[in-house]
């Protein structure tokens, strides 16, 4: 890795998602790649969700990290590969857990949707981030973000966000 | 291989209508869970919309944007099926508390997203890569939006009298629409011919599979449909598309160019 690579990665480390701000934009897989290409130092990110307001505020927040560093770099959006859940660390997940966040599973591999809808698989335990429990159940399948869904814990009561697998 | 640009206008146009009808249900939806989950779907489809869009103007070149192909475009040169347009009031509704029906909008999503999901399915080995890549990311969200439609069909049909009979008449009214999906128009040919696009019409069976079985899980009877066929996807609509896209494009209209 060159000096000025590593230090792109340094200077971008603190930047957290707006809206989880517990965990960093390379812990969830949003910062993908940093480049030195002929035309200057390329920074890679890749949108969540479509839709997810937030990934407008996240390239900001790049661009405006590397200005305030003195580094100039383009930052360039790539849809491809898909952001998957599955690139986020255990620690990542951790630190979601900590923060009241039910952490994703691990996606399961993708069925045929005739077959997925047929036989729909009973929906994996999701333990509950303040007891552990797993007695829990979906209130919602959608939450206050594009990537969770709402919870509820059967034995402690509590509601919590589900960190969809995705 | 580059798929056509009337082609991804078409999931384009598709994926922001819905998106926008939707909406409609933010701030209104029949519980709080709901309401949310409408707003999520509808932020979803508007991003699938935005990229799609993205491509569509890097393609034409010139000064298209996205804003330009979705905000300054009129009626008919929209290209989405007129399934996605029509109001959310289904036949049985017109009461007091309100003029949307959650079955109608529920029955749509459904009976769309099925099909989205093999679209997708199909897309994500286009060998338009930028298609295939815009397909992949649409799936997941799309499977997530499928997933979420059939268990409400299958909860309001195996439900109370009343949801009963309203997930009924929404299926009724809506499956007619349906048919549109089947008959290709020039800009899906183009895309088939190009090697970039999906046949639908191989997906058919597939579709059918799907619904039929949440049908029956739901206890509702697929009506019968013959007729005429709807041709939204060839820019002739129904006059709903005009005044949802009277209130999508009216404040960009206004002010042209507007930041803020």
């Amino acid at each position: 890795m060159s000096s000025v690579v590593a230090q792109v990665w340094a200077t971008l480390e603190p930047l957290t998602d707006p809206e989880i701000p517990v965990v960093t934009l390379r812990e969830l897989g949003i910062l993908r790649d940093v480049t030195e290409t002929a035309e200057g130092v390329e920074v890679v990110i890749t949108p969540t969700y479509t839709g997810c307001p937030a990934m407008g505020q996240i390239e900001d927040d790049v661009k405006a990290c590397l200005t305030q560093a003195g580094i100039a770099a383009r930052v360039v959006t790539r849809l491809a590969p898909a952001w998957t859940t599955d690139w986020m660390s255990d620690e990542a997940k951790e630190k979601l857990r900590a923060y009241g966040i039910a952490p994703p599973h691990t996606t399961r591999p993708a069925v045929s949707v005739v077959k997925f809808m047929r036989h729909r698989p009973a929906p994996e335990a999701v333990a509950c981030p303040r007891c552990g429990s797993t007695h829990t159940a979906v209130s919602s399948q959608f939450g206050s973000t594009a990537c969770k869904a709402l919870y509820k814990c059967l034995d402690c009561q509590e509601p919590f966000d589900y960190f969809k697998p995705y | 291989m580059s798929a056509p640009v009337e082609y991804i206008l078409h999931l384009a146009d598709n994926a922001v209508v819905l998106g926008q009808r939707n909406a409609e249900w933010c701030g209104h939806g029949p519980i709080l869970e709901e309401d949310i989950a409408m707003g999520n779907v509808s932020l979803d489809y508007i991003g699938q919309a935005r990229l799609l869009y993205q491509l569509a103007a890097a393609r034409l070149g010139g000064d298209a944007t996205e804003d330009k192909l979705a905000y300054f475009r009129d009626d008919t040169q929209f290209r989405n099926y007129t399934l996605l347009e029509l109001p959310h009031n289904g036949p049985l509704v017109g009461y007091a508390v309100s003029n949307r029906d959650y079955a109608t909008t529920i029955t749509r999503n459904f009976l769309y997203g099925a099909l989205m999901v093999l679209v997708w399915e199909a897309l994500e080995t286009s060998p338009d890569a930028d298609l295939a890549a815009i397909a992949a990311k649409s799936l997941k969200e799309a499977r997530y939006h499928l997933h979420h439609a059939a268990d409400w069909l299958v909860r309001f049909g195996d439900g109370t009298d009343e949801s009963h009979q309203r997930a009924q008449a929404a299926v009724d009214h809506l499956f007619v629409y349906t048919e549109e999906f089947w008959t290709p128009s020039a800009a899906e040919e183009a895309a088939v011919a190009s090697g970039a696009g999906v046949d639908v019409r191989s997906l058919r069976a597939a579709w059918d599979a799907i619904v039929n079985d949440t049908l029956t899980e739901a206890t509702l009877v697929r009506p019968e449909v013959r007729g005429y066929i709807t041709e939204g996807k060839q820019g002739r609509h129904s006059e709903h598309l005009s005044y949802l896209l009277g209130e999508m494009q009216g404040l960009a209209r206004a002010h042209p160019g507007a930041t803020w």
